[in-house]
């Protein structure tokens, strides 16, 4: 075990998630951590730390946003930390949470991730461009989709991918998102819808791609010692694990995160995870494309490089597979409000343990699983473990 | 290469550019209500915790002590105090105002919190000071704080 | 998402509805203007890209030849040693042939853009830029030899756009 206190998950919150809510982001924030509260059946003065994870400033229009939405996070006059790092953040978030907790400084901590993307008009896309070099990048025009696509058409390249295989993750998930009450885009789709969708950026077209959205989600970190006294099904965190690589994007071959491989492996050392594809029951990656949830099952380590589109069109992630991938419908089913959207994640993995899942829930009483998020300018990794 | 401070930074080798963006920012479930209350009734709302007892202006979803959801609003009036205020003498782009504007700080009785709005028709302007709200005409109100026009002294 | 939850909160509302009027909004343009300084080594390589010269910088610990150059070698964190050029030919790593522009607004004629490995600089290090004068976009290939375009001399500010774009050459 590494902290000095084993740190246990007792309850989770989340929105709906939607291209506009009506809700301030504050609100949207107090909506996701009351109810992680009531679920836990604990109190805000239960709560004595508070960390909130949430992407860029420009998206909600409120600059310092973290100060922003404390009070909606529960934050009012307790200790508090905003975390970010882009896309990252809504696993980064509990990560920081779990030092809170696992440090022995406090003995529960509240985490809150929250995104309202509607502020940005008439869309965010425009807010995605300045994180871009202004002097080498940003003067030849470049887009967020530009560089998903480059990565994309590498990914493909390197291992003869064709489109077909990756256009199975969109219509898993989206089918998945179907049993989600929270999801935006929840939809039968085939193959062929996603291979006539319009053209983006070339490889990527409009189906393998997750929208913008609103939403908020929450989770409750406690201590063993409070973890006995408020339920009878804990959920520990048993791994964390996170990594960083530089934004100089076109030194690096995109066709592999090693990032996230690193990150991975720090979390799974942490663990005591030694064969991830067998001691991981079910898993929530990364996916604001279809072809992301493959490369990051790969730099997951929960199969070979490459191999991840062989176990899709085997059926291997699909929730009565040998490796359910994405049972929430992930980003692509239920949206992408960026910190939110990680967090609901790992709280899928969570209800998913506990058995709690309804429709969505995988068969053969789940033990482990594990959450990852991704983030920044093809660069960030953040994964976490949990058991029962 | 010369060591000399450099404080402008359009005298080092730069780029210049501008972020574009727009935002629209909802008002949001209380927001909403709230302004409302002023394009419409012409009245100023705070929303009262069930267990703190405390009234908020401007009113919220959710008590920030102890997390309760706000039910129950109140009319808080229209008369306030200055709790605090400015002179404000230059503009948000840092112009020289034609002529200096007081900004303040408003409490209502028996709520915690206030309004940050104009001060006009004052002569001079002190800490204690009791003011009014005067709302602009119905159909020139567009559920914005600037549906009030300013505060001015009670008489 | 759990059996136990009933009811998920948010109130969802459309796009149309705040230009009809049914919800209450504020709405804001920030006036952000920047100078973002090149620093010491991209602005020599703005320089050089003026005289039509690429240049890379060298780090004698780990032997890379980086560009865009750095002062500083991120990999064994100490400073770079020394300056050099990089040919303005090289292969293509990676390309997307975009129908949207930046603002998310539609283009009739595509725009490519691809991470081009420079010739001289170390293996992988790529820069990106525009591919232009290639006909049928269905034929770029990754793994294709391409040639920058520069502008003319005198049209040349120090920009990233002094070269226009690359385009494929025939072996």
């Amino acid at each position: 075990m590494f902290g000095k206190k084993r740190v246990a998950i007792v309850g989770a919150g989340v929105t709906l998630f939607r291209r506009n809510l009506k809700e301030t982001g504050k609100e949207l924030a107090y909506h996701a951590a009351k109810m992680a509260l009531e679920q836990a059946g604990m109190e805000l003065r239960d709560i004595k730390s508070v960390v909130l994870g949430s992407a860029p400033d420009a998206f909600d229009g409120v600059h310092m946003k973290g100060e922003y939405l404390a009070d909606g996070a529960g934050a009012y006059h307790k200790p508090y930390m905003r975390v970010f790092v882009g896309g990252g953040t809504g696993v980064f978030a509990p990560l920081a949470g779990w030092w809170h907790v696992a440090s022995g400084q406090f003995d529960t901590c509240l985490v809150v991730c929250e995104e309202k993307m509607s502020s940005c008009f008439p869309h965010p896309q425009y807010a995605f461009t300045t994180i871009f070099d202004p002097i080498l990048e940003r003067p030849i025009g470049m887009n967020l989709i530009w560089i998903f696509a480059l990565e994309m058409h590498r990914y493909m390249h390197k291992h003869n991918i064709k489109k077909e295989d990756i256009a199975l993750v969109s219509v898993k998930n989206k089918r998945n998102a179907l049993d989600n009450p929270i999801a935006q885009l929840g939809a039968n789709i085939t193959v062929e819808d996603v291979l006539n969708s319009e053209i983006m950026a070339w490889p990527v077209q409009r189906l393998d791609v997750s929208p913008t959205s609103d939403g908020a989600a929450a989770v409750v970190l406690v201590s063993e010692d409070v973890a006995k006294e408020v339920t009878d099904n804990p959920v520990w965190i048993d791994g964390v694990g996170w990594c960083i690589d530089s934004t100089h994007w076109t030194n690096r071959d995109l066709y592999y995160p090693d990032y996230v491989e690193y990150a991975a492996r720090m979390a799974y050392k942490m663990a005591g995870i030694k064969n991830p594809p067998k001691e991981i029951d079910v898993a929530e990656p990364y996916d604001p494309f279809d072809y992301k949830e493959l490369h990051h099952m790969e730099g997951l380590l929960l199969c070979r490089k490459g191999e991840a589109p062989k176990l899709t069109r085997e059926g291997v992630t699909q929730r009565d597979g040998d490796l359910p991938i994405c049972p929430s419908g992930g980003l692509l089913g239920c949206g992408n409000p960026i910190a939110a959207a990680g967090l609901m994640k790992v709280c899928e993995i969570f209800w998913q343990l506990r058995g709690e899942a309804g429709k969505r829930q995988v068969p053969g009483d789940p033990r482990t699983g594990i959450a990852q998020a991704w983030g920044d300018l093809m660069q960030y990794g953040s994964v976490i473990v949990l058991r029962r | 290469m010369s060591l000399e401070k450099i404080t402008n930074p359009l005298n080092v080798r730069h780029w210049m550019g501008h972020m574009e963006a727009e935002y629209r920012y909802t008002l949001g479930l209380a927001g909403e209500r709230f302004f409302k209350e002023i394009k419409e009734n012409g009245r100023i709302m705070g929303a009262k915790c069930p267990r703190c007892g405390i009234i908020f202006v401007p009113p919220r979803l959710y008590c920030e002590r102890c997390f309760a959801r706000l039910e129950e609003w109140v009319d808080v009036g229209k008369c306030g105090e200055i709790y605090t205020y400015t002179i404000a003498t230059i503009d948000v782009d840092g112009k020289k105002l034609e002529k200096p504007q007081i900004y303040a700080l408003i409490k209502f009785e028996g709520a915690y919190g206030g309004l940050i709005h104009r001060i006009c028709e004052a002569d001079n302007v002190y800490i204690g000071m009791k003011v009014e709200a005067v709302f602009k005409p119905p159909n020139e109100r567009k559920a914005s704080i600037n549906d009030i026009a300013y505060f001015k002294p009670v008489e | 998402m759990s059996v136990k939850i009933k009811h998920f909160p948010g109130e969802e509302i459309e796009t149309r509805d705040f230009r009809e009027g049914r919800v209450l909004f504020e709405s804001f343009r920030p006036k952000a203007r920047y100078a973002w300084s090149a620093g010491i080594a991209i602005s020599r390589f703005l320089e050089e890209l003026k005289n039509g010269r690429i240049l890379a910088s060298t780090c004698s610990k780990c032997g890379r030849i980086m560009v865009p150059p750095r002062i500083y070698c991120e990999k064994c964190f100490k400073p770079t040693d020394g300056w050099t050029y990089v040919k303005d030919t090289g292969v293509i790593n990676t390309f997307s042939v975009s129908f949207i522009a930046s603002d998310a607004s539609r283009l009739k004629e595509p725009i490519v853009v691809a991470v081009i490995e420079l010739d001289g600089a170390s293996e992988g290090m790529g820069i990106v830029h525009l591919i232009d004068e290639y006909g049928d976009w269905r034929e770029l290939k990754i793994g294709m030899r391409v040639q920058a375009v520069w502008k003319p001399p005198e049209e040349r500010t120090g920009a990233i756009t002094d070269i226009k774009y690359f385009k494929p050459v025939r072996e």
